[in-house]
């Protein structure tokens, strides 16, 4: 019994996912931005953060990707609806209806939109390699953090910058005494 | 995975014939399906084990009629919830609150993908396997905030206020406390770090040393936690919130519910005997690698499962709830604190193991996490 007359669909596969999740992220992205509920917008937004895991996944950055997840889904995303969820349950407008917030709005979207384009299109990527096995890329992470020569000095200033946040974040909570 | 389906295209004639891509694809859905049947099928059985346990805490005999000892309950159960009125109450948010289930369900069951059920049985073999689970348990956290806030009801929200808080607390010890197992490991690839504790028990993680004995309490206490499992059931607290975040569930949305966090137990479960308790060692040495060997180490994993999971039911109807902002204090200033000195303490033991005794000595390796 032969099969074979089967289409073999192997080197199709990658490109309808990778269409897939790019539909997906710039679609969730335009509802994260249209959508009249901020908590609507929210969850648009962690439909895109899904989308741009999958693509760092696609080119073989695994520990990227759940980073991804575990920071910006996990993380980032739950903060900004408990946020939402603490204040009033109103159908929360962004203040866009005001002619001259809106025009900063375009303004300010127009002039990143133009910086990235032009930052994108100047850069030359390393052209993909021929499909291998993806790489271990946690411990190469890993030992990129710690060596001095590549990324110890930026970890650790992104670390006291943190810290900065933190103490920040504790003051500002902490609770007054009446004195 | 990919070996497997290569093996059985080598072995299988008109498998081999087959396109390479279709192969794999099938192949995806069904192990899919099957770990999906497996964990929904445990899960159901957990929730009947959870019941028959708490009767005999409380002498009364829990659900003994459907089948054997009452084991197809869960079906019943099931058919009862799949019979029930779906209400979607009029101010709740329908498409946030139809998808809530969803995620929830997702972020439950996605994690087994990496979970090894033996020897070399995990479905996607990962590099940075612990880091998945770990991650893609968090997005039950966006579903359970989607189902509060959806349901438009007070306890909705209250219960999933609660639940982010306490499981976005928790996930730090947590994580914390598995990294401790990463330094012994080496790896976060969960089949390797279970294969590393091959041999007798002393070669679990949990036996090396003291700082990786505490490491295991903290994570098993985190897990009840970040699974909120009583004491640290508040965001469900019956007597103050009706049933928390899925208050206004009915039917069958209900039932997912319930089976994402029963099959979220056995995951963390799975994942405390993996790391801690030396994944499918017996406690003592056996060839993994021959056909029956396999066997063997899948069904001492499966009974490490069991024994947790009981280990869970029993906790939670021993003790009462703790109150909010202890459950907050437990987690900051006792777990965190504690879980960063274990991983220091780690830290320095495979230091002076490497540098100090030198791996090549049983002992020095022993200590080493070789």
């Amino acid at each position: 019994m032969s099969l074979a007359f089967l289409p073999d669909l192997s080197g199709l596969i990658p490109e309808l996912i990778f269409y897939g999740l790019a539909a997906m992220t710039v679609l969730a992205a335009i509802g994260a931005a249209v959508a009249p509920k901020i908590v609507h917008a929210a969850f648009g937004l962690m439909a895109a953060f899904f989308g741009v895991a999958g693509l760092y996944a696609m080119l073989g950055a695994d520990f990227v990707a759940f980073s991804q997840i575990i920071v910006y889904v996990g993380g980032i995303l739950v903060l900004l609806v408990f946020g939402v969820l603490l204040t009033a349950r109103t159908e929360a407008s962004l203040g866009l209806e005001r002619p001259l917030r809106r025009a900063f709005a375009l303004t300010t979207g127009a002039v990143l939109f133009f910086v990235l384009a032009i930052a994108i299109d100047s850069t030359t990527f390393p052209a993909a390699t021929e499909a291998s096995e993806p790489l271990p890329t946690t411990s190469a992470i890993g030992h990129a953090f710690l060596d001095p020569e590549k990324m110890l000095i930026p970890f650790e200033v992104a670390s006291v910058l943190l810290l900065a946040a933190l103490i920040g974040a504790a003051y500002l909570a902490r609770r007054r005494r009446s004195s | 995975m990919q070996i497997w389906l290569d093996e059985l295209r080598g072995s299988v004639g008109w498998i081999g014939d087959l396109p390479a891509g279709f192969v794999y694809t099938i192949g995806i859905v069904v192990v899919c399906k099957i770990i999906l049947v497996y964990a929904s099928l445990l899960a159901g059985e957990t929730v009947w084990l959870e019941r028959r346990i708490s009767g005999r805490m409380q002498a009364r005999i829990g659900p003994n009629r459907v089948g054997p000892q009452g084991l197809l309950q869960f079906l019943a159960d099931g058919v009862k919830l799949l019979s029930k009125e779906d209400i979607i109450p009029k101010t709740a948010d329908k498409p946030i609150f139809l998808l809530a289930p969803i995620i929830v369900f997702v972020g439950a069951f996605a994690a087994f993908a990496v979970i090894p059920f033996g020897h070399g049985l995990a479905a996607a073999d990962m590099n940075v396997g612990l880091f998945v689970v770990l991650s893609l348990t968090s997005i039950e956290v966006v579903g359970i905030i989607m189902a509060g806030w959806a349901s438009n009801s007070k306890w909705a929200v209250l219960g999933a206020m609660r639940e982010v808080a306490q499981m976005i607390s928790y996930e730090l010890p947590l994580g914390i406390s598995a990294l401790g197992v990463v330094i012994l490991a080496g790896t976060m690839n969960l089949g390797d770090i279970a294969d590393q504790q091959q041999g007798g028990f002393w070669n679990w993680y949990v036996f090396r040393g003291p700082f990786a004995f505490a490491s295991f309490f903290i994570f098993f206490t985190a897990a009840l936690a970040a699974l909120k499992r009583a004491p640290f059931d508040l965001p469900e607290a019956e007597s103050e919130l009706v049933a928390g975040f899925h208050t206004e569930y009915t039917g069958f949305r209900f039932a997912v519910f319930f089976l994402a966090e029963y099959s979220a137990m056995i995951l963390f479960a799975m994942l405390t005997a993996v790391l801690f308790l030396g994944g499918w060692s017996p406690g003592f040495p056996i060839d993994f690698d021959s056909g029956w060997g396999r066997w063997a180490g899948v069904l001492v994993l499966f009974l490490k499962t069991i024994f947790l999971l009981s280990v869970m039911i029993w906790i939670r109807w021993s003790l009462p709830r703790f109150r909010i902002d202890r459950v907050m204090y437990l987690c900051y200033k006792v777990l965190l604190p504690l879980s960063i000195f274990c991983v220091v303490g780690l830290a320095v033991q495979v230091l002076i193991a490497i540098a100090g005794i030198g791996t090549d000595s049983a002992f020095g390796a022993w200590l080493g996490g070789m």
